[in-house]
């Protein structure tokens, strides 16, 4: 079998973002509750939020660290691995991945040092300051990384010389056409993603019933967060998808598993896309729904597959089924708040054992939603790199032989699972440990106000309930 | 106009790689190490000292490389992926190395294994770069706007000296940080390395230097013709003072003396090599003005960089400051 170069290394690049990725959708909404709870902590001064903050700063390290060796590993695949497309976008692309290091990266690498080690060392204001600066970084790095993601999606503001992208008008190129709904949406995803995280986190301590007041001020700020958030973000991305409905039309197609322009088009729930037949098999689909959903209207036209050659559409089984998953999880994410919401009208949120396992199961689901929107994202660009422009197959390094990245995919994927093994192990302890006391009184915490008991009267978790 | 981005872009990456060697360097210095440290404690107190710093330092190697795709895009398309494997080896022990800070500290994980990897990762860091910058001394085969050698160019006798001259490198600069941020045996300890590693490395630059007058006549003319030895004779007189100092200093008493000097030290030897290359930015076809971006690209970003370098400078220096002084040993998560 011959090693195909241009297929190890999307192969390659998947595995090192995908990985890379999940860590940034973590650290950013952290980095932001770690702000928050300092914050608070700085204000209110009740100990809780300190407790809280130490605790979640010992995994953020932990996942920081993660993120940076991985996010190190990225503008270097750009350069190893698709040379030909470094040469061809770097004059548009290179200058926004650089800001993203002069206003991010240095940020925070800079103050994670005194967030993590200073405690003592410096002022609880300028403390908390480091917090607010780390999080903040990590808004930058979101903007800029996405703003190239989306120049590639929908590429605007340029000029083209002998293959090669100038930029033409710098505002044009950043805030291209599909950039604010890919921020936007990226963002909720990133803080749904954490939000779900600790609200895990606090389920299972509750259900140990211990750390209980810390679990409960956790669950109920959280449950806030993603009682907006999960909403919201069901309204953004339908947007999204009509932005990328008059950009990118083949690859909401694709979405859909929609192969031929059709009125009136049916939301397929379920179907197995033949990529080489043109056609879906085994379809079960809502007459009339795709097209209500996209175009506002159950008669509304919607784009199919066959209006380009088969050469220029995206692998549609992967697009289908990756975009049912992501709005699968958005659903399940819905139906989640929604019992919450419930339960705290009925003043029961602390103590039903199911709703706490249950949230218990799906502490990961944002992170299958993220990955299964970016594979749409991504997959549904195919078969190019930059939109209509410039192939995939046509930018990868030409010294590279199938053998050489066979190779380095074998050792990334070795070192990955290591690491990211390793890691995974590790977070997980520290998110079932609870931190041992160093100051401060002994904290309001204990056995006996255990999950099952019924809310005692004045905890201060009442605070942040309606 | 475009010609002065260029300079001024060439001027910001130089530095910029410069500040990643020598801050960077004194990481993975302490990481290599870290594995002959005289003891546990010891060794956690090395540790300790880059804690806080690394990932900022480590952001240098990023400017580096996102600064050179955009001031000097066709250079970046052609080194990087003729650096292909240097580069993964980089890149995984920066891993091993990064990781191993957090992960060594988390209850029951396996510290024994990731103070390996910490040091592993720092020397395989370490050498990889060595390798990367022999590769840049003897040259890449290009086409065109193409890299067309192979991925394993890199496989010959000068890049792999050059890999390891760069752990001892790192090892000096390690011992230098050593000597200023610690006291005692462990300081002792650091000074006695630090003449190990200085030995080495004169030893390897000397090699170096003939090599490339040896096999590199255009480095020879560039060197020893008149008039340029007039302007140019500060250079290697100064490697000579700078290795004498270190050499006194990490002998004698002063505590940030044997750093500075080391500094200087990497500081000339920078200086030598780029006076060789240039204005070849891939060594031995391509030089400045034909890998230089558009004007648009190289403007947009310098403005940026003008008004957020001396930022970034600024707090970077400050978070060093809030760390100042020797490390000790109640140093750590919540202090
Ligand atoms: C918590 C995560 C999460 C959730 C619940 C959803 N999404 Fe999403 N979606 C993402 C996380 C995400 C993402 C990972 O962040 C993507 C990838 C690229 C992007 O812009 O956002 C994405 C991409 C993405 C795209 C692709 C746009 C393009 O590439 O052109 C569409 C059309 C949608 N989403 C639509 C939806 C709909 C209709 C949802 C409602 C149920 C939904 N998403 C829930
Ligand atoms: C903003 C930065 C990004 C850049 C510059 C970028 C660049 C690229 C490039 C060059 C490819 C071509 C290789 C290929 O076709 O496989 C690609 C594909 C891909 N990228 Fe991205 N990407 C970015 C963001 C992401 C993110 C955040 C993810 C999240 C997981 C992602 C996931 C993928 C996937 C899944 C493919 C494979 C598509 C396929 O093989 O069909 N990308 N990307
Ligand atoms: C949607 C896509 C991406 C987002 C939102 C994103 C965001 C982030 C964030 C927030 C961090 C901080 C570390 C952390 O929180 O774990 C980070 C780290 C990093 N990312 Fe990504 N990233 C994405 C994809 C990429 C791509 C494609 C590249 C390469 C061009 C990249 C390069 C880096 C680098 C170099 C770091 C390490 C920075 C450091 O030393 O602090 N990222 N990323």
């Amino acid at each position: 079998m011959e090693l195909d170069p241009v297929f190890l290394s999307r192969i390659q690049f998947v595995w090192v973002i995908a990985l890379h990725i999940l860590l940034p959708a973590f650290t950013m909404g952290l980095a932001c509750f770690i702000a928050l709870l300092e914050t608070a902590h700085l204000v209110t001064k009740s100990a809780v939020y300190l407790r809280l903050s130490q605790f979640w700063l010992r995994i953020f390290a932990v996942s920081f660290g993660l993120g940076v060796v991985s996010g190190i590993v990225m503008p270097f695949q750009i350069g190893t691995n698709w040379s030909r497309y470094s040469d061809a976008a770097a004059n548009i692309i290179a200058p926004l991945l650089a800001y993203e290091g002069l206003t991010a990266f240095f940020l925070e690498a800079a103050f994670l040092g005194v967030l993590l080690f200073g405690r003592k060392l410096v002022p609880p204001v300028v403390h908390c300051g480091a917090a607010i600066a780390v999080a903040a970084g990590t808004f930058f790095s979101s903007f800029w990384i996405l703003a190239v993601n989306s120049w590639m999606q929908t590429p605007a503001g340029y000029t083209q010389t002998e293959g090669r992208f100038f930029p033409a008008d710098w505002t044009a190129a950043i805030f291209n056409p599909s950039f604010p709904y890919r921020l936007t949406h990226t963002v909720t995803a990133f803080f749904l993603t954490t939000g779900f995280v600790v609200i895990g986190v606090a389920c299972y301590h509750l259900r140990k019933g211990q750390f209980v007041a810390e679990s409960r001020k956790m669950l109920s700020m959280t449950l806030w967060l993603v009682t907006v958030l999960a909403p919201l973000q069901v309204f953004l991305g339908d947007q999204h998808g009509l932005n990328t409905l008059q950009y990118q039309p083949i690859k909401v197609a694709a979405m859909e598993g929609n192969w031929h322009r059709q009125a009136g088009a049916p939301l397929l729930l379920f179907a197995w896309p033949d990529q080489a037949a043109a056609e879906n098999r085994y379809e079960i689909g809502i007459p009339g729904l795709a097209s209500l959903v996209l175009r506002h209207d159950m008669n509304g036209e919607i784009p199919g597959l066959t209006e380009v050659p088969p050469e220029d559409r995206p692998p549609v089984a992967v697009v289908f089924w990756a975009f049912r998953i992501m709005v699968g999880a958005g659903l399940g994410m819905l139906g989640l708040v929604a019992v919450g919401l419930w339960l705290r009208a009925r003043r029961t949120l602390f103590t039903t054992a199911w709703f706490q396992r249950l949230c218990l199961w799906a502490s990961p689901i944002g992170f299958v939603a993220v990955l299964a929107g970016w594979t749409v994202t991504e997959t549904g660009r195919q078969p190019w790199v930059i939109y209509g422009l410039l192939r995939t197959r046509d930018a990868v390094s030409p010294s590279l032989t199938g053998f050489d990245v066979a190779l380095s995919l074998a050792i990334y994927v070795v070192v990955y699972l290591f690491v990211f093994g390793f890691g995974l192990i590790l977070l997980l302890r520290l998110m079932r440990t609870i931190p041992i006391e160093h100051d401060g009184p002994a904290p309001e915490t204990s056995a006996i106000l255990g999950g099952q008991r019924p809310l005692a009267a004045g905890m201060p978790t009442e605070a942040d309930a309606p | 106009m475009s010609t002065w981005f260029t300079l001024i872009w060439i001027a910001i990456i130089g530095v910029g790689i410069f500040l990643y060697v020598v801050l960077d360097g004194f990481d993975l210095g302490v990481g290599i190490l870290s594995r002959f440290a005289p003891s546990k404690a010891d060794r956690e107190l090395m540790i300790a000292s880059v804690s806080p710093f690394w990932d900022g330092n480590e952001t240098w190697l990023i400017l580096g490389a996102v600064g050179l795709m955009a001031a000097f895009p066709m250079a970046f398309a052609i080194i990087v992926p003729a650096l292909y494997f240097p580069i993964l080896a980089m890149l995984v022990g920066l891993m091993f190395r990064g990781v191993a800070f957090e992960f060594r500290s988390v209850p029951g994980a396996h510290e024994g294994l990731w103070d390996i990897a910490f040091c592993g990762g720092s020397v395989l860091a370490a050498f990889s770069q060595g390798v990367m910058l022999g590769m840049f001394v003897t040259g890449f085969t290009v086409t065109g706007r193409e890299f067309t050698g192979t991925s394993f160019d890199w496989v010959a006798p000068f890049p792999l000296l050059s890999g390891a001259a760069l752990i001892f490198g790192y090892a000096l600069l390690g011992a230098g940080w050593l000597v200023m941020k610690t006291e005692g045996k462990l300081q002792t300890w650091a000074r006695r390395m630090g003449r190990l590693a200085l030995a080495v490395v004169l030893v390897f630059i000397a090699v170096v230097t003939l090599v490339m007058l040896v096999h590199q006549p255009q480095v020879f003319g560039r060197w020893l013709r008149f008039p340029n030895v007039l302007f140019l004779w500060p250079v290697p007189l100064g490697t000579a003072l700078a290795a004498f100092w270190a050499w006194r200093s990490l002998g004698g008493s002063g505590d940030a003396q044997p750093f500075l000097a080391t500094v200087a030290l990497f500081g000339t030897a920078f200086l030598g090599l780029a006076i060789s290359l240039w204005p070849m930015i891939v060594p031995t076809s391509v030089d400045l003005w034909t890998a230089a971006a558009s004007p648009s690209s190289q403007a947009f970003l310098l403005v940026g960089t003008v008004i957020l370098l001396p930022v970034i400078l600024a707090y970077s220096a400050w978070s060093y400051w809030v760390f100042r002084g020797k490390v000790r040993a109640d140093s750590g998560y919540g202090h």
